[in-house]
């Protein structure tokens, strides 16, 4: 179990990289708790496997250092950082059985086999796999191969941390729940420090304490899920999380207000900065209808269950609002509300209004 | 799944006819002679199963036999390992990757009988590089034409030069479909490389590599045409293996019924030791 | 450079060695041949090219082995496609047995049919003719075909044929507008070693001609023995042989792994 520490890490592909278009991963710098449950989330191609890859050792960044309780472990090989990981696709080894495959990161460690037999056990029976120890590992279906997959890497009783990348993408959509919640126990259980990639915002909102949202190679917002949804640091954030996304509506800033489409809009605070394209983000939650208000047309409603998503045309631009009851009708004409507390205004995509002090 | 329809035999009775008219016809006329004796003037007289006996006893085929288990052991011994080797070192992706298949491939395109030429003209004492090297440089004293070792020698190598090839490039087949999570996970459990050889590569490669010995076993014990051109069977008798032998008994001596007794129980040889192999190798996945 | 390349350069170094000298030897007189050893060809000659390409007995061995081959490619594949559709798709009785019997075919020296074969096709009068080769060496192409394009056809999900038919395409409108462009690679590669196969053999194609379709490689022993030793000449005719395989070869390099692999990998 470790505290995990990346200071100042850039990475290229590229043997001379010449401007920041050329790095996967552009100055990351991230501490994660011991014993912590982490997300990676963010778009395929964002650099989060490049990332996942950097910390288990399987790359080593151009820049930069990863620390592991405060020691530098940026030029250990993979099998002496002592970390766990879980691929995409399922990796066991065939010709063996499933007790061979636990106990093969042990056997190549030399530790005896009377300890070999205790760890094997114990873990078998945590993934609820004991009845199939002597079976040949080949045979079985995807999502136990995941389990014994996972299995390996936390049969090592000294494992840093145990690593996820978007572990769930071959499993059956009916197991997937379960493998997540046997996920979750497993943390609890184990205590060790887990880091899950996914591009699946459920996935990393329901295992992780707190969630990295990456983007072209940067960390864009460290939070727990509700600072993701209730204050999202940056427009992509805001975008990517919540279903439907945030609402970026372009606009002027004026102190504390925002003007969009010739309307006046009450910001949570004053906003800073000045110069760069300027947004008005709010989520569409947040986006009531009423008697006064911005004048908008509706376009279109949507049945998804729970609630309505409303789409609308404010002047020239569309947003979208969720609403569980009065529903207006497709092609009237409503009056929008935005909830003050929730609409910010953006610069080049970053936060600029600050928080009123309550 | 398949399904059952049993109209699919109509997709297949072009090959049928046209591997039955090959390969029925022939084989009748083979077995036709093998039983009978024949002075010429198309007359025929029942043999029985004489042939069959004259030949088993005999030592010529004895020794024939005997060369060609050699040879085909021999040659299985070096290129298997060595086409394994060969293709664990080649890189995965890049530039280089098809040039170098087309150039390892390009041994197999020659015409067998330019194989052998080309190997005669290589190992030629004074004019050949080989025969130079060897004879004027390092001064062995290798003739082909003379010595027994030197003619097993150059056929082997020969067969090592024409044929490893196939064991590469199956072999790396196999190789590049494994995934790359597969090292990535082998080097965070801390596998060594043998570990990594052992039981990872080497399962992956194991259809390739039945298909690899079976065809390797197959073409080699019916090896003709390149030792053929190469010493004719010489010095003396001592590369004479079974497929010149047969050439010999058959379109040389025209001893119909010996001939033809022999080529059945070559065939059947063939037969009975692929089955074996095809069984020992694919035992484990009946399990 | 990564140290272990080092095997396949070895290896491949090994490769060219004698092709290098069959090449090298190509270019010398006969004279510089005979009088003792040099590495490269001293005095560079185009000679031996020039006789093979002004002599007819030459030239046509060429075209002859390279219209038998071409013969047996195409018949070779024409009838292993639905052949190895129907193994790859139905099951059928004695489709197993079928399967392996044609295999067994893969598996007989050719040095057992020589003698029968030049009987079978004498008596039906096709004696040194194209076809008669190019139907000999169906004996052992049509099962290796077989077996590589029902590897690919495998690969191919079942839904495919019944969305088509669900479409309303007939069956051989949907094996052709369809089926086929998806097994390009498999064609390829069948077509390939059918090539390859005819091309390299020797045994049955002499046996089986005596003028009129002798194969280039059956003039290069006939050369040998009768016109003396010419050695120049003969690398000259070798070399010449290389040719077509390693054009051919050149076409399917990016499959040649996996056609290897008769697309079982």
């Amino acid at each position: 179990m470790a505290q995990i520490k990346l200071s100042n890490l850039r990475h290229s592909y590229m043997p001379a990289p010449k401007g920041p278009e050329d790095y996967a991963l552009k100055e990351i710098d991230v501490t994660w708790r011991d014993g912590g449950a982490y997300a990676l989330l963010g778009p395929s191609g964002c650099g989060k496997s490049t990332l996942l890859n950097i910390i288990s050792g399987l790359l080593t960044p151009s820049e930069g250092q990863i620390l592991f309780d405060g020691q530098d472990v940026t030029a250990l090989p993979p099998d002496q950082r002592n970390i766990a990981q879980v691929f995409q696709f399922p990796v066991i080894y065939d010709t063996m059985t499933v007790g061979e495959n636990l106990a093969f990161p042990l056997k190549n460690r030399g530790v005896d086999p009377a300890t070999i037999k205790r760890r094997v056990d114990e873990i078998a029976e945590m993934l609820d796999v004991t009845d199939m120890l002597s079976t040949r590992a080949s045979g079985l279906s995807p999502d136990n191969k995941q389990k014994i997959s996972m299995g390996r890497g936390l049969v090592r009783d000294d494992v840093n941390a145990v690593m996820f990348d978007e572990p769930l993408t071959v499993i059956d959509p009916h197991l997937k729940w379960k493998l997540r919640s046997k996920l979750k126990e497993l943390h609890q259980r184990v205590q060790a420090t887990m880091i899950y990639v996914t591009h699946d915002q459920t996935e990393a909102l329901t295992f992780a304490d707190e969630v990295v949202v990456m983007q072209e190679g940067e960390v864009v917002q460290i939070g727990t899920p509700v600072e993701l949804f209730e204050r999202p640091q940056h427009t992509f954030v805001g975008h990517f999380i919540g279903s439907p996304g945030m609402n970026v509506l372009p606009c002027e800033a004026k102190g504390d207000r925002a003007v969009f489409e010739g309307h006046e809009v009450m910001l949570e605070g004053p906003t800073h900065g000045d110069g760069g394209r300027t947004d008005l983000g709010i989520r569409p939650e947040y986006v009531g209808f009423g008697d006064t208000g911005i004048p908008a047309h509706v376009t279109k409603v949507s049945d998804i269950g729970r609630h309505y998503v409303v789409s609308a045309m404010v002047g020239n631009t569309a947003l979208k609002a969720v609403t569980e009851h009065e529903v207006p009708e497709p092609g009237s004409e409503v009056f929008l509300q935005f909830k003050p507390e929730q609409s910010r205004v953006y610069r080049d995509g970053w936060i600029a209004t600050e928080e009123r002090a309550q | 799944m398949r399904t059952e329809n049993q109209k699919a035999w109509f997709f297949v009775l072009p090959v049928l006819a046209l591997v039955a008219f090959n390969a029925l016809v022939p084989m009748m006329t083979v077995v036709n002679y093998s039983v009978q004796e024949t002075f010429g003037n198309n007359q025929f007289f029942w043999e029985g199963l004489g042939w069959f006996e004259q030949i088993l006893r005999s030592d010529r085929f004895q020794a024939a036999l005997g060369r060609q288990f050699l040879f085909t052991f021999l040659i299985l011994l070096i290129e298997v390992p060595l086409g394994i080797i060969v293709a664990l070192s080649m890189p995965r992706k890049g530039l280089w990757v098809p040039v170098c298949l087309v150039l390892m491939a390009l041994p197999m395109l020659i015409p067998w009988n330019v194989v052998g030429s080309m190997w005669n003209i290589f190992t030629l004492p004074k004019i050949g590089l080989m025969g130079y090297f060897l004879n004027d440089v390092l001064g062995i004293n290798y003739d082909m034409t003379q010595q027994p070792l030197s003619a097993w020698i150059t056929i082997v190598v020969m067969d090592v030069w024409h044929w490893t090839s196939l064991v590469v490039l199956l072999c790396y087949a196999g190789l590049v479909s494994i995934p790359d999570a597969y090292y990535q996970a082998a080097k965070i459990d801390g596998a060594s490389p043998w570990s990594v050889f052992r039981y990872i590569q080497l399962p992956k490669m194991k259809t390739v590599l039945t298909i690899a010995v079976l065809l390797r076993f197959m073409d080699s014990f019916n090896i003709y045409t390149e030792p053929f051109v190469l010493t004719g069977g010489g010095p003396g008798n001592s590369t004479t293996l079974l497929s010149i032998d047969l050439v010999k008994i058959a379109l040389g001596q025209f001893d119909l019924g010996p001939a033809a007794a022999m080529s059945l129980i070559y065939f059947a040889i063939t037969l009975l030791v692929s089955w074996v192999f095809y069984t020992l190798m694919t035992k484990d996945d009946a399990q | 450079m990564k140290k272990r390349s080092i095997i396949p350069i070895l290896y491949i170094a090994f490769l060219m060695l004698p092709i290098y000298w069959l090449v090298a030897m190509s270019f010398k007189t006969t004279n510089e041949i005979l009088s003792g050893f040099s590495l490269f060809p001293q005095t560079f000659t185009l000679e031996n090219y020039i006789t093979i390409f002004t002599d007819p007995t030459w030239y046509w061995g060429y075209i002859n082995s390279i219209i038998y081959v071409t013969i047996n490619t195409v018949l070779s594949v024409c009838v292993a496609l639905p052949a190895a559709y129907a193994f790859s798709r139905y099951r059928f009785l004695g489709d197993k047995q079928l399967f392996f019997w044609l295999l067994t075919n893969r598996m007989a020296p050719a040095a057992v049919f020589a003698l029968p074969f030049f009987q079978l096709y004498s008596s039906i009068h096709l004696f040194d003719t194209y076809l008669a080769v190019a139907l000999a060496h169906t004996l052992f192409n049509v099962p290796l075909a077989v077996w590589i394009l029902e590897g690919f056809m495998r690969g191919i999900p079942k839904e495919l044929d019944e969305t088509a038919y669900v479409d309303g395409y007939s069956f051989p409108r949907f094996f052709v507008t369809i089926f086929l462009p998806n097994i390009k690679a498999g064609v390829g590669v069948a077509a390939f070693f059918c090539f390859m196969f005819s091309w390299v053999e020797m045994l049955l194609a002499k046996t089986l001609t005596a003028v009129e379709a002798k194969p280039i490689a059956a003039v290069m022993t006939r050369t040998a023995s009768s016109a003396g030793y010419e050695l120049g000449l003969l690398a000259a005719a070798g070399t010449l042989t290389i040719i077509p395989g390693a054009i051919v070869i050149w076409f399917v390099r990016n499959y040649i792994a996996r056609g290897f692999a008769m697309g079982r990998v």
